[in-house]
């Protein structure tokens, strides 16, 4: 196990003007689970593959354990990658595939057999050993993809996207043993995912990318409580944040309605934001209408329309169950909770408690 | 008119079916014609053979005329020798060169890759009739006349564009993200071709290997015009049952039904591979 350490990496693809992975800068400690998360085109598939070797760098360096390893070939590098559509072997049958990185390496049969079996009673993968892969189901497909890498106990574990083919309760299933098997080994893991909800839930850490820029690198709950920019605060965490434009100085208004909060970051502020949970349906002086109520079971959601500085604009509130009200209605807002303030640059600079 | 998605399609009307079933008997019957006719008149003797009559019943005597040689003419057995030689070890030789040609061209490609592809197949643009007179001086230079070296090069120069398209093509089918997994698994270039990727291209070596095999076999312009008349290969056997003295139709009948039957046989037995080979990957 070892740390991983990106120092200003940048990938420049030929032909392009702007960088997939822009100087980025980030350092996972041992045994850390480190999500990656963006939406597509952020530069975190590339990041990974920066650190697998996939990806040469056009600039800064890329460290495991100590060890510059930016000009590295994949193959000397000791990590263990895990692919988004498994990439098993077809002609060989599981415990080969398992074997296979071991056989590479010219460990002996017995030991290989040995390994390969503690890791499959590790995954459940026993009954499956002699099947090929065209035989197994995805899900058993993709705990042959973890045992691949496990086998080999690598410095580091490199997922890129490996839930994205699971039906959505295999995803949730999986999700939790994954993170249990990442703690048992203690195992220095980067995971990428385009889900929020997979971040938050897996990560010790989670790292927001953008346009190939890291955007924040924090725990989930800060991510969540103090996000440091606006794209930071409406990608985490759903439904969105409400997010409105509000005046420059002055007390806040929404729907013409003070709320309460006067900062105005020295006449830079331009945006509020606050959760859903931050809203508080039947009581307020903000006046709404009801358009669609979510009822999840164990919450709803109430999506609202205000009259906002003379614009229609839509909110969205949680309520705990039962809820009342229909589409249709008329009802009041309050704020009660965190309600953030963002300046022109989308950063966030101060955050109101109400 | 409210019928209209019920109606049968063209080829699904049972009178059209028919028709068109009919039709492919008939082409595919015109197809082997030629063929069938040389295999049937093989069986006659000379005299029917000519005439294109049936008199004298059939036997397989021209063939064991065939195959007894005659000092100083080419024997079934040393032309057969011949061929086979010359078309294994060239295809052989092919195919060693193409794999690692189609890995630089689909799997780690060079910058220059399209350019790379053109230049094989523009190997292919000049016409053999013209190249014939330096390559004879040269064979001659080097002593090659009436070797069976000269024609494994020539055999290997033939095929090698073709191997390297088709070959490549097959690399390409090979998924990208297996080649990065044996590669972060710590495979070496030489074990990622050997259990990686020839494993899954296999089939679609097989056909490229089945059609080198065939173009060798039946390649006659250079076997005839850089060989003796005595030592060459089965093209070359075939044409030498032309006999200047009497009718010879059953025997050059018989000669080339000889020479066309190895070929028949690979690709008979070889067929299920080769489809498989050549429509690979087209489905995704």
């Amino acid at each position: 196990m070892a740390t991983v350490e990106y120092d200003a990496a940048t990938r420049l693809y030929p032909g392009t003007s702007t960088p997939a992975v822009n100087q980025l800068n980030l350092a996972i400690a041992d045994g850390e689970l480190l999500v990656l998360v963006g939406p597509s085109g952020s530069g975190k598939s590339t990041a990974l593959r920066m650190l697998a070797g996939l990806e040469p760098l056009d600039g800064g360096r890329i460290l495991i354990g100590d060890q510059d390893v930016s000009g590295v070939r994949p193959r000397n590098r000791d990590v263990a990658m895990v692919f988004q559509n498994y990439a098993l072997y077809p002609n060989l049958e599981v415990a080969q595939n398992m074997g296979f990185a071991l056989r590479q390496q010219g460990i002996a049969k017995e030991e290989r057999n040995q390994r390969v079996r503690e890791v499959a009673k590790l995954l459940d993968l026993e009954p499956y050993l002699d099947r090929k892969p065209r035989n197994l189901s995805g899900g058993q497909r993709q705990r042959v993809a973890m045992g691949r890498a496990i086998v080999r106990h690598p410095q580091v574990f490199l997922m890129d996207e490996p839930l994205s083919n699971l039906d959505a309760k295999l995803r949730v299933q999986t999700r939790t043993e994954l993170v249990e098997l990442q703690h048992r080994l203690a195992a220095t893991t980067v995971y990428v995912t385009h889900d929020q909800v997979e971040a938050m839930t897996m990560g010790d850490r989670v790292a927001v990318l953008r346009d190939g820029y890291l955007q924040q690198c924090d725990t989930p709950a800060i991510l969540y409580h103090a996000p440091a920019n606006l794209f930071v605060a409406g990608f985490i965490g759903s439904p969105a944040m409400n997010t409105l434009a509000v005046a420059r100085t002055g007390p806040v208004e929404i729907a013409g309605t003070r709320i309460g909060v006067d900062d105005d970051l020295g006449g830079d502020r331009t945006v509020v934001g606050f959760r859903p949970e931050a809203v508080v349906v039947g009581s307020g002086s903000i006046a709404a209408r009801i358009r669609v109520v979510e009822d999840l079971g164990s919450e709803v959601f109430v999506h609202v329309l205000i009259d906002h500085s003379g614009e229609e604009r839509r909110l969205v509130a949680r309520a705990e169950p039962p809820f009342p009200g229909q589409a249709g209605d008329s009802v009041q807002l309050g704020l009660r909770g965190a309600v953030h303030l963002f300046d022109e640059a989308e950063v966030r600079r101060a955050t109101v408690t109400l | 008119m409210s019928e209209r998605g019920t109606q049968l399609a063209v080829g699904e009307r049972r009178g059209m079916r028919y028709g068109l079933g009919l039709l492919a008997w008939i082409v595919g019957a015109l197809w082997i014609f030629p063929f069938a006719w040389t295999a049937f008149t093989s069986f006659k003797n000379e005299q029917d053979a000519q005439a294109q009559t049936l008199h004298h019943g059939l036997s397989f005597g021209r063939y064991s005329e065939v195959s007894h040689s005659t000092t100083g003419t080419l024997s079934l057995a040393t032309a057969f020798t011949n061929s086979l030689v010359i078309v294994l070890v060239s295809t052989l030789i092919v195919l060693a060169l193409a794999v690692p040609a189609a890995y630089a061209l689909a799997i780690r490609q060079v910058p220059k890759w399209r350019d790379v592809l053109f230049f094989f197949i523009s190997t292919k643009f000049l016409p053999v009739v013209a190249s014939i007179f330096p390559i004879y001086v040269y064979a001659e230079k080097w002593n090659l006349i009436g070797t069976r070296q000269v024609l494994i090069i020539l055999y290997i120069a033939m095929n090698l564009p073709l191997a390297i398209w088709m070959t490549r093509s097959f690399f390409m089918e090979v998924p990208r993200e297996l080649i990065e997994a044996a590669e972060i698994d710590g495979t070496s270039l030489i074990n990622q071709l050997r259990q990686v990727i020839l494993p899954l291209a296999a089939p679609g070596i097989a056909a490229t290997a089945l059609l080198c095999l065939i173009f060798a076999w039946n390649e006659y312009f250079y076997a005839i015009q850089l060989n003796f008349a005595n030592a060459s290969t089965m093209p070359q056997w075939v044409l030498g049952n032309v006999s200047t003295r009497g009718n010879f139709l059953a025997k050059l009948s018989a000669a080339s039904t000889i020479a066309c039957l190895p070929v028949i046989l690979a690709g008979w037995a070889a067929q299920k591979r080769m489809i498989r080979g050549l429509s690979m990957g087209a489905i995704k």
